[in-house]
């Protein structure tokens, strides 16, 4: 059995990051495409952490921590801007949200 | 752990999704203690699957969405969106067979909460403040934007 190395970790992290990526392009409900948004930030703080770890720094571990923070407070947002849009058109499909378009 | 994540994007049932996303959290966060990355393996299971994923079930049962019913797919576009990702992921795949192999795991100490908060208050101070103004600005924004909706 080979050792795990830091090209394990990556694969790993791409393929979780094409798992949201396609959620993100197929999926036609708003919270969801907001999950696969989640998914592919933690496939890119696994990235940092593998990073961090196999180059002995310490640095990749306070950037996660930071994207972390920030994505606790994206997700609020995002979430309160989608419950505002609920209550105006009592939807949450992208294909509802066509009021900007040109 | 990435079957869960496929099941998040396969299920027509934003709950059910919700959950796969949890689970799929959470193994993740067991990934990252294989890293020896202690504290961000617990600051990913409090922050993520507690209060976000409690955030999201919130929100997908307040608005009460339902399963989807079966729309017509696109196949076109499905196909379209399925190509484009197997190209990037092999676009990535490329980029990461070409890191050279390191020579094995460097002899690493595990990362305690000691080490990374003296470097956190110690180089990292400013992001750190900056950090504390955008939860503010997030907490403004939400209490504002659903204030505005009753007044309206």
């Amino acid at each position: 059995m080979s050792v795990i190395g830091l090209h394990h970790y990556l694969i790993v992290s791409a393929l979780l990051f094409c798992i949201g990526l396609g959620g993100v392009m197929i999926r036609r409900n708003v919270l969801i495409i907001y999950m696969c948004l989640e998914i592919m930030l933690n496939a890119g703080s696994l990235a940092l952490v593998a990073f961090s770890h196999f180059n002995g720094a310490i640095n990749g571990q306070i950037l996660v921590f930071f994207v972390i923070t920030v994505a606790a407070a994206e997700v609020a947002l995002g979430l309160a801007i989608i419950v505002a849009y609920y209550r105006l058109k009592q939807s949450t499909h992208v294909d509802d949200m066509t009021s900007m378009k040109f | 752990m990435l079957f869960c994540a496929l099941m998040v994007v396969i299920n027509r049932n934003p709950v059910a999704s919700a959950l796969c996303l949890v689970v799929s959290l959470i193994m993740l966060a067991g990934l990252f203690t294989t890293l020896n990355a202690l504290f961000i393996a617990v600051v990913q299971v409090l922050v993520y699957a507690g209060a976000v994923m409690v955030l999201f079930l919130f929100i997908v049962m307040l608005l009460d969405i339902k399963t989807e019913i079966r729309r017509r797919l696109n196949f076109l576009a499905v196909a379209a969106c399925f190509v484009a990702v197997i190209g990037i992921f092999y676009k990535m795949y490329q980029g990461i067979a070409s890191i050279p192999v390191s020579r094995g795991p460097v002899p690493h100490a595990t990362v305690d909460v000691k080490l990374l908060g003296t470097e956190l208050f110690r180089n990292y101070l400013l992001p750190f403040e900056i950090t504390s103004l955008i939860l503010l600005v997030a907490l403004i924004g939400v209490v504002h934007l659903c204030k505005k909706e009753e007044t309206l």
